[in-house]
């Protein structure tokens, strides 16, 4: 689904230059519910970025879905965005102004979908999500979880292959960090490829397999089988 | 472009956003509402002093006979100068000088008029035929007094549209009627009109030579007017100056005399008054311009300040699909809207004030039928609609481009 071989990436801010990430190699299958681990400044939020098509990278490969993803138009990523790709971001990024049903209804509008139609299958994704009744709400009147939740209908109402999720549960307290990742494993379980980033050791933990990156490579991938076993490890330590 | 899922986006966006959109809306109207009072009330200005000037001629010397102010050549000051009928001819001589009338006025017991049962006072004028060039007025029936009227000393007699409304009843022909000038009979020959004042109909004209004869007043005229066909202000001074040496040397009083004589130059005046609309409208065109300007950069402003503030919603927006045209023309398409609306607004109460003040201050003198060119004031929105366009694309464009990721940062 996600193939990197060697991706590089350099911030340039005036004459200094960050080199965030430094041969990236990574390839995520269909189908798998991936999380990428590493402490602040490892470049996981760029990587998703690049992934997301929301940044370029400057040397390397990145295929998705075979087909490789390089300097492409603006308007090509953004049909790839809207056909391929679900955000879920930390702090939402909901449209303040526009209540929960045309905040999920959004990306049907850019494929072109009727108000009619697109408004009947935001119902149908906030009823999934148990916000139908909040649908006429706006978001600053919902809580933390309804709002990551409505974020998350937003991501799926567009029928998305891989969803990108950047800290989902950042702003979120412990017991609706959970039922939002028993809601990625629900989605997981449909088919359809979820990546998060997270610095939350209990979150990692709830994925298929860890990719964990250091100083702009990836340092290890820790898989299913062994997941417990990290995770003894990193109580031990 | 034009699809009607993306009016709703906008006037959704619109509705939700109120304050933002008034802000716009009103700096636009108000720009487009001032100008518009600017120009009506200025052309109202000059339409009432047009028409002012609509009742008489505009090409033409009046001098009238005075008193003298200072003593000349061993006279006392105080002095009455009277003119005769050769004063005119002798006026009419000067150079650039194409017609030429003389008038004076009947003062009798009390100018009464009379037909029939019905009377009235009213200004009684004994001319020369040459004298309804200086008024301009319209003959409406009938004729006005001519050469033989005067040759022949007839009792002829053309009245003021006023002076027939209120000697014949319903409408009774008058043309051939005699009327009767302090009780001597006088033939109607003519009824005019004056597009001028209402007192100018007031008035009736009998010939000079009739007047002199009849009414005892030798061969003594008070006034007499100079027509000097399309002569410009240069010429007209000149003239001036003529009649004035002339009239010193013929009457003996010193030529640097104001009051002796009593000299109205319509040419002048006229082109004075010209003069200062032309300043009057420079004036209002630099303030109209001035006023559009701010109305430029209050929209470019306000539209700033909206793609500042909505970079997080262009962010998301890119990030669940938008293309960075879909972005521009939603916040074109919108600024455009708004703009174009207001300007409307503002178009349509100006110029419902202006009509309000037309209606309410019914022709008043100097000021009369405020309006506006349609044409200016419709250039004038459309322009202001596409300034606003053009100060929302250049930070929508640039918006547009930014990359989703930079845009959607936290701050």
């Amino acid at each position: 689904m996600i193939k990197l071989n060697s991706i590089n990436k350099t911030y340039y801010t005036g004459s200094n230059s960050l080199h965030v990430l430094k041969g990236v190699d990574l390839s995520i299958e269909k189908g798998e519910l991936v999380s990428i681990m590493g402490s602040s400044g490892s470049g996981k939020s760029t990587l998703l970025n690049i992934i997301g098509m929301l940044d370029n990278y400057d040397s390397g490969d990145y295929f998705m879905n075979g087909e490789r993803i390089y300097k492409m138009s603006e308007k090509k990523a953004a049909y790839y965005r809207n056909k391929f790709i679900g955000f879920v971001f930390q702090s939402f990024n909901l449209i303040s102004f526009k209540n929960a049903m045309e905040n999920v209804a959004l990306p049907l509008y850019y494929q072109k979908v009727s108000r009619k139609k697109r408004n009947i299958k935001a119902m149908e994704y906030l009823e999934k999500m148990g916000l139908a009744e909040w649908a006429h709400h706006l978001p600053n009147e919902l809580s933390g979880g309804q709002k990551q939740r409505l974020a998350i209908a937003r991501a799926l109402i567009s029928e998305p292959k891989v969803i990108l999720a950047d800290e989902p549960t950042g702003a979120l307290d412990s017991a609706t960090s959970m039922e939002v990742m028993e809601l990625f494993h629900e989605i997981n379980e449909l088919g359809i490829t979820i990546l998060i980033v997270t610095h939350e050791r209990d979150i990692a933990a709830k994925t298929d397999r860890i990719i964990k990156l250091k100083d702009g490579i990836v340092d290890s991938i820790i898989a299913n089988g062994e997941r417990k076993k990290w995770l003894a490890d990193q109580k031990m330590a | 472009m034009f699809d009607l899922d993306k009016w709703q986006e906008i006037f959704s966006t619109i509705r939700k956003n109120r304050l933002r959109t008034i802000l716009t809306g009103f700096s636009v109207a108000w720009g487009i509402f001032m100008l518009v009072v600017l120009l009506g009330s200025g052309y109202g200005l000059e339409n009432g002093v047009k028409r002012e000037f609509q009742g008489d001629a505009v090409n033409y010397i009046s001098v009238n006979s005075g008193v003298t102010s200072t003593a000349y050549k061993g006279m006392k000051p105080g002095r009455r100068i009277r003119f005769t009928n050769e004063d005119r001819d002798i006026l009419a001589r000067i150079d650039n000088v194409e017609k030429s009338s003389s008038r004076t006025f009947l003062f009798t017991d009390n100018n009464i008029i009379a037909y029939k049962n019905e009377y009235g006072t009213f200004d009684i004028f004994a001319i020369s035929p040459e004298y309804r060039y200086v008024e301009s007025l319209i003959v409406t029936s009938g004729r006005f007094l001519n050469r033989k009227d005067i040759d022949d000393y007839r009792k002829s007699v053309v009245l003021g549209r006023l002076v027939y409304e209120a000697l014949f009843k319903n409408g009774e022909e008058a043309i051939e009627k005699y009327v009767k000038i302090s009780g001597v009979p006088f033939k109607v020959v003519g009824v005019f009109n004056d597009p001028g004042q209402d007192r100018d109909l007031l008035r009736v004209y009998i010939p000079v030579s009739t007047a002199q004869r009849v009414f005892n007043m030798g061969n003594y005229i008070r006034n007499v007017s100079l027509m000097l066909g399309d002569a410009g202000v240069e010429q007209s001074l000149q003239v001036v100056e003529d009649v004035k040496t002339e009239m010193s040397v013929r009457h003996q009083f010193d030529p640097k005399d104001n009051r002796a004589l009593f000299i109205f130059n319509s040419i002048q005046n006229y082109q004075q008054f010209m003069d200062l609309f032309a300043g009057i409208r420079l004036f209002i065109w630099i303030i109209g311009t001035g006023t559009i300007i701010a109305g430029i950069v209050g929209v470019s402003n306000i539209m700033m300040i909206v793609v500042k503030e909505r970079t997080k919603e262009i962010g998301i927006r890119k990030a669940l699909g938008a293309t960075p045209w879909t972005i521009v023309s939603l916040i074109l398409q919108e600024s455009i809207l708004i703009t174009a609306f207001a300007g409307y607004i503002g178009l349509v109460s100006g110029v419902g004030l202006l009509e309000l003040i037309s209606k309410v201050l019914p022709s008043h003198d100097y000021f009369a039928n405020p309006e506006i060119n349609l044409n200016i004031a419709l250039a004038a929105t459309v322009l202001l609609v596409i300034a606003g366009a053009i100060a929302g694309y250049v930070p929508a464009r640039k918006a547009a481009t930014v990359k989703p990721v930079v845009a959607l940062r936290d701050e």
